[in-house]
């Protein structure tokens, strides 16, 4: 590499004060038939090529791999019959492993495997090895042969009487279109606006519970949280109430459950430096929502003592004494915080849903 | 000497070089490290021996009242259950300033049980706190299709259940299989294979270090007995074929994948653009 470049600068150095144009050309000219065509390096022999004891010797090789590779088809036909679905043994590295999917695994691994590595020995030791010149021929073919194949179409059409007969040629052409026009539009539709609505509202809602407000569940117990629940350093996965119907229908569950997922952490209220934040929350007892602000992963890693809440995913890093702002990572946006309070029976209530779109940010988010 | 001279602008040289100064630092640390003074006092009262196991081993960072000081938390009100499982599992008394405590071998841990009982015992009349669980919730329900007394799940359910809760509250840091995960700034959720079914419960109540705690009536103690069950289930399960590579996912299958995957496809590419000899 290194001697390429000086000879490189070397020949420039030397182009330079030679001047005129002329003299450049009659230059160059030289200097490119100093470039002979090196043709193909001398053929060397193998030793299968000269020694039929050699050559003898390759053969048995590549028939031992191929027979090696008949052996292990045999052991995957046995072990597939033989061996028992609960047997199982210790094998190095994976510990009690299952017997029968390690044996087909491996057998059916190393059969084919030998046919591979059998082949390609016999390439490399028996088949011919002579360096050949191919020449570049058109691929296009011959103005006759393309005449007659545009003939033998043109033939086929007028056999069939396409342009006696309009309305046959129509109908088909209709009956064609009419049939791939259920995929055009199933295509065509879903490249057009969605609802857009559905990604800013979750079933935190209260139009979801009759106006009322809605009672946070465990996930996945199902049961209602009491404030006294939450003590300090706790942390709950919550659902809202509202998932019951869903749950009960059975619909369209996992959509909701991806948009509705929060956190309820309780740290001490005066670690909380947000004003706003300790409002919305209950002596220190906070909601926000679990979907990233990034991509939409669940941000579950809550750090007791350093109040992070961290995306498994990107390492967006979410600050709680900071209203869940981004102090590290792609997320741009702080978490959406959900407002609670306390009902009548002690159990906590969400009252006003979320006042922004959760999770990833979309075209229409703003709007 | 002359050999070694002629090699020591061998790639392989700073490698080695860089390996030996690790070792030697590293065996240097081991040696010269301080090690804890072991203390053992005996005493009629339980809460009084703990008083004193305190003083001498963990006072120095937690203060002689435990109230806590520069250099390690307050122990008021962190119950029994925080004791027990920071000394039983050997993360305290700390051996040396770390990112965060890793638990130890059985043989490295310095108190026996009867001295870890009564520090706990002194720790829980400072201000209450969790305690050291029943062992009913800490013995791990066995596979299997059978139902124990008084419950409405067969012992296979109750562990499904277990496992969906796992997934839910504990997953995101520790892993689906337990393998443990990385937090930030170097903290981790350390891997729970291998963690005996009573350490397990105390993390959950008393929440230890970084992670959160899970209450009595967050995750009810059937639900952590369920939880615990299902992690003992996974230890034990049969490996059905393929290496796990620690569980870890796409990071460690990644890694496997482009250091041993690509290393054979390319020296198989160099072997077949080879001529026979």
């Amino acid at each position: 590499m290194n001697d390429n470049e000086t000879t490189a600068h070397g020949e420039s150095g030397a182009l330079a004060p030679a001047g005129g144009d002329g003299a450049l050309e009659t230059r160059s000219t030289t200097e490119l038939d100093r470039f002979e065509n090196p043709g193909l390096p001398p053929h060397v022999h193998r030793a299968a090529d000269d020694d039929p004891k050699a050559a003898k010797r390759a053969e048995k090789q590549v028939a031992t791999l191929f027979g090696l590779s008949m052996l292990s088809t045999l052991v995957f036909l046995v072990g597939y019959f033989a061996i028992h679905d609960d047997w199982v043994f210790f094998f190095p590295g994976l510990g009690q492993a299952k017997t029968l999917n390690v044996v087909l695994g491996l057998s059916l691994g190393f059969a084919l495997f030998f046919i591979g590595i059998g082949a390609v020995h016999w390439a490399k030791t028996l088949m011919s090895d002579e360096e050949v010149v191919e020449e570049r021929h058109p691929l296009g073919s011959s103005e006759v042969e393309r005449a007659k194949a545009v003939k033998v179409v043109t033939d086929g059409g007028e056999s069939a009487q396409i342009n006696r007969r309009p309305l046959l040629k129509y109908s088909l052409g209709g009956a064609l279109g009419l049939f791939a026009l259920p995929f055009v539009l199933q295509v065509a539709g879903s490249l057009g606006p969605g609802n857009v609505e559905e990604l800013k509202e979750t079933l935190w809602d209260p139009k979801y519970n009759d106006g009322k407000p809605i009672r946070l569940f465990r996930d996945p117990e199902r049961t209602p949280i009491k404030l006294s629940d939450v003590t300090l350093g706790s942390v709950f996965h919550v659902m809202p109430e509202t998932m019951e119907k869903v749950y009960e229908e059975g619909k369209h569950v996992l959509e909701q459950k991806a948009k509705a997922a929060v956190i309820l952490i309780r740290l001490n209220p005066d670690d909380i430096k947000v004003q706003k934040a300790k409002d919305w929350g209950v002596d220190g007892t906070v909601a926000y929502s679990k979907i990233c602000t990034h991509v939409g992963c669940a941000v579950g890693l809550y750090e007791q003592q350093t109040h992070h809440l961290l995306c498994p995913c990107h390492q967006s890093t979410f600050d709680l004494t900071e209203d869940c702002a981004v102090i590290f990572g792609p997320a741009k946006r702080a978490l959406p915080q959900l407002k609670i309070t306390v009902d009548d029976e002690g159990y906590l209530v969400a009252p006003q849903g979320f006042k922004e779109p959760v999770g990833p940010s979309f075209w229409e988010r703003a709007r | 000497m002359n050999a070694l001279a002629a090699r020591r602008r061998h790639p392989a040289a700073i490698a080695l070089l860089i390996l030996v100064g690790l070792l030697v630092t590293g065996g240097a640390y081991a040696f010269l490290a301080p090690k804890e003074a072991n203390a053992s006092a005996v005493s009629a009262d339980t809460v009084a021996e703990g008083k004193n196991l305190f003083l001498a081993n963990c006072a120095s960072c937690h203060g002689t009242n435990a109230q806590g000081t520069a250099s390690g938390p307050s122990l008021v009100g962190v119950g029994a259950a925080a004791v027990d499982f920071q000394v039983g599992t050997g993360r305290m008394p700390l051996a040396g300033p770390n990112i965060q405590a890793q638990r130890q071998d059985v043989d490295k841990i310095k108190f026996d049980d009867q001295q870890i009982s009564s520090m706990a015992a002194y720790v829980a009349s400072l201000g209450a706190g969790p305690s050291v669980p029943d062992s009913q919730y800490t013995t791990v329900i066995q596979p299997g299709d059978q139902k124990e007394a008084g419950q409405d799940l067969t012992n296979n359910q109750r562990i499904a259940r277990g496992g969906e809760i796992f997934r839910v509250n504990c997953a995101m840091c520790h892993n689906f299989a337990g393998a443990g995960g990385a937090l930030t700034r170097g903290k981790y959720a350390p891997s729970l294979t291998g963690v005996t079914p009573k350490h397990m419960y105390e993390a959950m109540v008393s929440g230890p270090q970084s992670m959160p705690v899970f209450n009595d009536q967050n995750i009810s103690p059937e639900s952590k007995q369920e939880v615990i069950s299902y992690l003992k289930a996974v230890d034990n399960q049969t490996n059905v074929g393929g290496l796990t590579l620690g569980n870890l996912g796409p990071v460690s299958e990644g890694m496997f994948v482009w250091l041993f995957g690509l290393t054979l496809l390319i020296g198989c590419a160099v072997w077949l653009g080879k001529k026979a000899a």
